[in-house]
């Protein structure tokens, strides 16, 4: 689903963020990005979601060169992929359907079909009854699950998550990791970045470990 | 390796072809124009004072080259009478009699050069200057009618030389005391009207740029205050188009309903002249009444608006959007 080949991330100020790094994450597979902030953990993820551009090196998502993909072309690959921020960039003046309803009236969705899977998708992270709440009203956890309903309610056979549980507390995180493990469970790839090694620990999936720009552990386990 | 590139590649080319039917793609696409359409609208609704301000400017834009068009167009109609006619007014001896007038006048009408002769008797000259002069009592002070009979003359030709020319020959008749070239002043006039035309075209094009700037620079500012929902949409899988619209659309309003603004206006501004421009004409002796914008000028003025608008969207969606980008 994701293979890296020998990336590097050079920013316009000179700042190295990834340097040489390779890996393979299967279809299917569930894996936890870890390291220090700063590491280069958002890097990696943006490079997936062709947020930005490797300076060298091969980005590939399901096949697909993202480092050389035409501008026109990027909406078509981010709509394959779900993606979870950790303040959740959710529209304050819309409310929670509104909110997940997005993803699915950009791909051009519309009717009946629309409110149905947004009522799934809100099921899956249990927030059935919020739908006509706005998210300020919602509690962090809560707005972090209408952020992950937003991410999944297209179906995207790629789920990332960047620090989903930053600014939650321990039990909430682990409700939010098992959600993502749920998703997984149904054939999402699922990428997670999080500085909470506990929690991936507890967790138990595989672990990609990035030290300033490089992956220094989990790059060899191929699924 | 290269056996992995490739049924990537199989993939990939899967995922690009359609995965719904044209027809479903279609309605999709219109939906998403509706949505944009009535989105943008109801967000002008719901911003009402500074909305009708900045429709304000653009009806006020709009409406001062439309009302000096309507002017334009009234004094052309009411100098239209005289469109490059010029007249030949033959003041007769007064020892003519009427007989030889109307003889002199089917003379003339057999003359190639000649179109149309009115004779005025000058029975019926008094009768036209005691109704329009007001000098009617001071007349009856008067012995007799001092006025001479008079043959208007239609020309046929209308090149100035060769009206010159008739209005010599007709000038050496001997039943002609006076003959009068009414030419100069219907060419000055004329010429007054083409630069007043032209005034109006530099009017309106710096007002159109203006309207263009207005629409610009309130779509830039909608662009701003939108700039979270416009990262969000990109990083969700938005098309440039889909972003697009619904700013086009806003500035499209803008524009339209700046333009009915603007008919609005010189309609009141017209219904406000209508009773001074009528007591003026009746002073005339006419039932001329000012004309308002037709079908056809309000049509321009509206379509002329909704283009300005969208132009002006487009000038501020491409400088700005493109900046906007998730990072």
């Amino acid at each position: 689903m994701i293979e890296f080949h020998a990336v590097s991330k050079r920013y316009p100020g000179g700042k190295e963020a990834l340097r040489g790094v390779s890996f393979r994450l299967g279809h299917g597979e569930m894996a936890f990005l870890t390291g220090h902030s700063g590491a280069g953990k958002s890097t990696l993820l943006k490079l997936i979601a062709c947020i930005e551009r490797p300076t060298a090196g091969q980005v590939l998502v399901d096949g697909q060169n993202v480092g050389r993909l035409a501008r026109r072309r990027i909406p078509q690959l981010r709509r394959r992929i779900g993606v979870v921020f950790q303040d959740h960039r959710l529209l304050a003046d819309r409310t929670v359907f509104e909110n997940v309803a997005l993803p699915l009236i950009i791909a051009g969705h519309r009717g009946p079909e629309v409110g149905r899977r947004v009522r799934a998708a809100l099921d899956q992270v249990g927030l059935l009854g919020k739908e006509r709440a706005y998210p300020v009203t919602l509690s962090g956890g809560e707005q972090q699950r209408v952020g992950i309903a937003r991410a999944v309610v297209n179906r995207p056979p790629l789920l990332l998550a960047d620090e989903p549980t930053g600014n939650l507390d321990p039990e909430l995180s682990r409700e939010i990791m098992d959600l993502f493990a749920r998703f997984n469970q149904v054939g999402v790839t699922v990428l997670v970045a999080t500085h909470d090694i506990a929690l991936v620990e507890a967790m138990g999936h595989r672990r990609l470990v990035l030290r300033e720009g490089r992956l220094v552990e989990g790059a060899a386990e191929a699924a | 390796m290269s056996a992995r590139a490739g049924a990537g590649e199989a993939r990939r080319a899967q995922g690009a072809a359609p995965d719904r039917p044209r027809r479903l793609r279609l309605r999709a696409w219109l939906a998403d124009h509706r949505d944009a359409a009535a989105g943008s609208l109801r967000r002008l609704a719901r911003e009402p004072l500074s909305g009708l301000m900045t429709l304000a400017v653009i009806g006020i834009a709009l409406a001062l080259p439309a009302g000096l068009h309507v002017l334009l167009a009234n004094a052309q109609a009411v100098t239209g009478g005289w469109q490059g006619e010029a007249r030949l007014s033959l003041f007769l001896e007064r020892t003519v009699a009427e007989e030889e007038a109307r003889a002199l006048a089917r003379r003339l009408r057999a003359r190639p050069e000649v179109r149309a002769v009115r004779v005025v008797t000058p029975a019926e000259a008094l009768a036209e200057f005691r109704a329009l002069s007001g000098f009617g009592e001071a007349l009856d002070a008067l012995d007799g009618n001092p006025l001479p009979a008079v043959l208007v003359v239609t020309p046929a030709v209308e090149d100035p030389d060769a009206l010159a020319a008739l209005a010599g020959r007709l000038r050496a008749l001997p039943e002609v005391e006076l003959a009068q070239l009414d030419l100069e002043w219907v060419r000055r006039l004329h010429a007054m009207l083409a630069l007043a035309r032209r005034g109006v075209a530099v009017v309106a094009a710096l007002l159109a740029a203006a309207v263009l700037l207005v629409v610009g620079n309130t779509i830039r500012l909608e662009i701003q205050n939108r700039r979270e929902e416009i990262v969000v949409a990109k990083l969700i899988g938005a098309t440039d188009g889909f972003i697009r619209r619904p700013f086009l659309y806003s500035g499209l309003w803008h524009g339209l309903l700046g333009a009915a603004l603007a008919w609005l206006l010189v309609a009141g501004a017209l219904a406000l002249l209508a009773g001074p421009a009528a007591r003026l004409a009746a002073l005339y002796g006419s039932a001329w009444r000012p004309a308002g914008l037709d079908g056809g000028a309000t049509a321009a003025l509206l379509a002329g608006g909704a283009a300005l608008g969208l132009a002006g969207a487009w000038l501020a969606v491409a400088r700005h959007l493109r900046e906007i980008e998730p990072a």
